[in-house]
């Protein structure tokens, strides 16, 4: 059992998604960061499907009532545990009545804590991850308050403790990194000028971007004048209701970038998806930092998702 | 009752689109038709029964479809390969499906949507009008009734469902002389109430929930699209009532029906009056009127 002294900014419990309901506007939820939630899951010898809880910006503070291992991935985050510094990317032994107290990110936006066994809520449709909307999965489909208690999966804990995720597979979250985009969808509405300008100029993250989407600051994008379709609506930026991809990037005026709490349609145009491997990483991107997108084919994107799992292949092997 | 018909639209080639590496979309065109929205219900249903390996989300919508998928199971463009067959294979004239009619009380003219409506005037088109008179004018009806009595004369298609869990989106079952077309808020509001029945585009929408909205709103249903506890006995298999291809009937009610419907809901007890329908194309093409009138009487 893990009681929660503060919640922190906003922390919930996550895991690899809820999948086959988006038709009926259910949307994946689970960490931002799946990259980080499966290290952290690893270092604790539990598999990607396991719940993690994922803190925004702050982490918070908790008491184990168990002796049990925990591991931090994700965002820099300082942290103690019973009054020493927590190290990221390690596991670490936690005895019953430890207490964990972590501070602000210094350098990405989201730190992944995994228990082992995972945090064990009700899975609801399939799945641990908290949907804030409408209130479901998690802890009571909202953010962790001071008073909640979490209960742990069963898990043997011998010999966890003291792994360390390889060198190579601790991300930078540098703002300078392209964030890596296939082009398409509805880009045939953009003009040419800014097509080119989604790939060229800088977007900064704006301080509404959240679980839902990245909103984005930058130039205007404009749109070819047209006579719009029936049923459309009359913007030039409107197209008839369709379905989202997270990860697609949806445009107004201003790009937003849709994340795992996504809106699962509307009627603006999309214009292209961020590749799977770069929504971790730009999940990771905190408010006022730049995003560059770089635009790639679907097989760039398909190494670049590769490249990711033979990484995590690889955490996973060096702990076996 | 008019013997007019529904000309079937000649559709575009569809554009296979990829959405990154594990996305496809496909637009079926760019405008919205009864043609586009059966073929993405009859092509999502095909991949359904084929049970496509790696393909975990299958998203019929208005005039488009969308495919979630794990590439590691089937490659993009060997999807994409796939989806052209079953198309080449999907025929809509012999096609048939089973679906649902379901009544949907509305009180339009509402006293919640009029103080929502009310407050956001600055972001509407005519400030000087209510949404339902401005919709009534620019579709050429004389009063907000008689528009009423459009919106509510002819049932409606769910032709997708998402945004927000239970959200549909309902295309009117009528030839498109007849089809209501109504621009969203110039800005869209910062509020709505639950369970508002909105239009915009083409397109009727229920809100499930309090939230952002941008449709022009014509009254409040006491019925729910949502239930996430799922203590209604509707929503005991899921959570969200309506159903990409399901028929909603929406009927006018007063005050008092809606307070009544609104305490069964409330105390659990509500039952919609809902009933299974094979739903034909090609007949509804040759005869709209007449076919809506049999699907209505089903429940009535």
């Amino acid at each position: 059992m893990i009681h929660v002294l503060d919640g922190g900014l906003s922390t919930t419990v996550q895991d690899d998604g809820r999948f086959g309901h988006y038709h009926i506007g259910m949307p994946p939820s689970g960490a931002m960061d799946q990259y980080s939630h499966a290290v952290a899951n690893y270092l604790v010898g539990n598999d990607t499907g396991h719940a993690t809880l994922e803190m925004t910006y702050k982490g918070c503070d908790l008491r184990f009532e168990e002796d049990t291992v925990i591991a931090l991935a994700g965002a820099t985050m300082a942290g103690e545990l019973a009054g020493e510094p927590v190290p990221m990317w390690e596991s670490v032994d936690v005895s019953a009545g430890d207490e964990l107290s972590m501070q602000f990110a210094t350098e990405g936006a989201r730190t992944y804590l995994a228990v082992a066994g995972g945090v064990d809520v009700a899975p609801v449709m399939g799945s641990r991850s908290t949907y804030t909307l409408v209130g479901i999965g998690g802890h009571e489909g909202r953010p962790l308050e001071e008073g909640d208690t979490l209960a742990v999966g069963d898990a043997d804990t011998g010999g966890l403790a003291g792994r360390r995720a390889p060198r190579n597979a601790i991300p930078s979250y540098d703002d300078s990194e392209p964030i890596r985009v296939v082009l398409g969808l509805c880009d045939y509405r953009l003009t040419d000028e800014s097509r080119e300008e989604l790939c060229s100029e800088p977007w900064t993250v704006d301080a509404d971007a959240d679980r839902v989407g990245y909103r984005l600051n930058g130039v205007d994008i404009e749109f070819e004048p047209r006579e719009q379709p029936f049923g459309a609506g009359t913007d030039p930026s409107n197209v008839v209701d369709l379905g989202y991809p997270v990860g697609s990037i949806q445009v107004s005026t201003l790009p937003i970038v849709l994340m795992r709490d996504a809106v699962t349609g509307g009627g603006y145009a999309t214009v292209g998806t961020v590749v799977s491997s770069d929504r971790n990483l730009l999940g990771q991107r905190r408010t006022h930092e730049e995003v560059y997108f770089e635009s790639v084919t679907v097989d760039e994107a398909l190494d670049a998702r590769q490249e990711e799992q033979a990484l995590l292949e690889e955490v996973r092997e060096s702990f076996a | 009752m008019s013997a007019e018909r529904i000309t079937p639209t000649e559709l575009p080639e569809p554009r296979y689109e990829h959405g990154a590496d594990d996305y496809v979309f496909v637009e079926l065109s760019e405008e919205m038709s009864f043609d586009a929205n059966f073929q993405a219900m009859a092509i999502t249903q095909q991949i359904r029964e084929r049970d496509i390996p790696g393909v975990d989300e299958i998203c019929p919508a208005n005039a488009s479809y969308l495919l979630h998928f794990d590439p590691d199971e089937i490659a993009p463009t060997a999807l994409v390969d796939e989806l052209k067959q079953i198309a080449a294979e999907t025929d809509l004239s012999e096609y048939e499906w089973d679906t649902r009619v379901i009544d949907v009380p509305v009180l339009y003219q509402d006293e919640w949507t009029h103080e929502t409506l009310m407050r956001f005037r600055d972001n509407h088109q005519d400030p000087d009008a209510t949404d339902l008179e401005y919709s009534a004018r620019i579709n050429g009806y004389e009063t907000a009734q008689d528009f009423i009595d459009a919106h509510a004369g002819a049932p409606h298609m769910v032709t997708m469902v998402g945004f927000v869990p239970g959200l549909p989106w309902c295309f009117q079952m009528v030839p498109e002389s007849r089809q209501i077309e109504v621009p969203k808020y110039v800005q869209p509001r910062t509020d709505t109430p639950s369970r508002a029945v909105g239009f915009g585009g083409a397109f009727t929408a229920i809100y499930p929930v309090q939230g952002a909205g941008g449709y022009q709103l014509y009254g409040r249903t006491p019925v729910e699209v949502l239930d996430v506890d799922q203590e209604l006995a509707d929503f005991e298999e899921s959570m969200v009532l309506p159903n990409p291809g399901d028929i909603l009937n929406f009927r006018q009610i007063d005050r008092e029906e809606y307070d009544a419907i609104r305490e069964g809901v409330e105390d659990g007890s509500y039952r919609y009056t809902m009933e299974e329908v094979a739903f034909s194309p090609e007949e509804f093409f040759a005869d709209p009127d007449g076919y809506n009138e049999r699907l209505v009487e089903v429940l009535y």
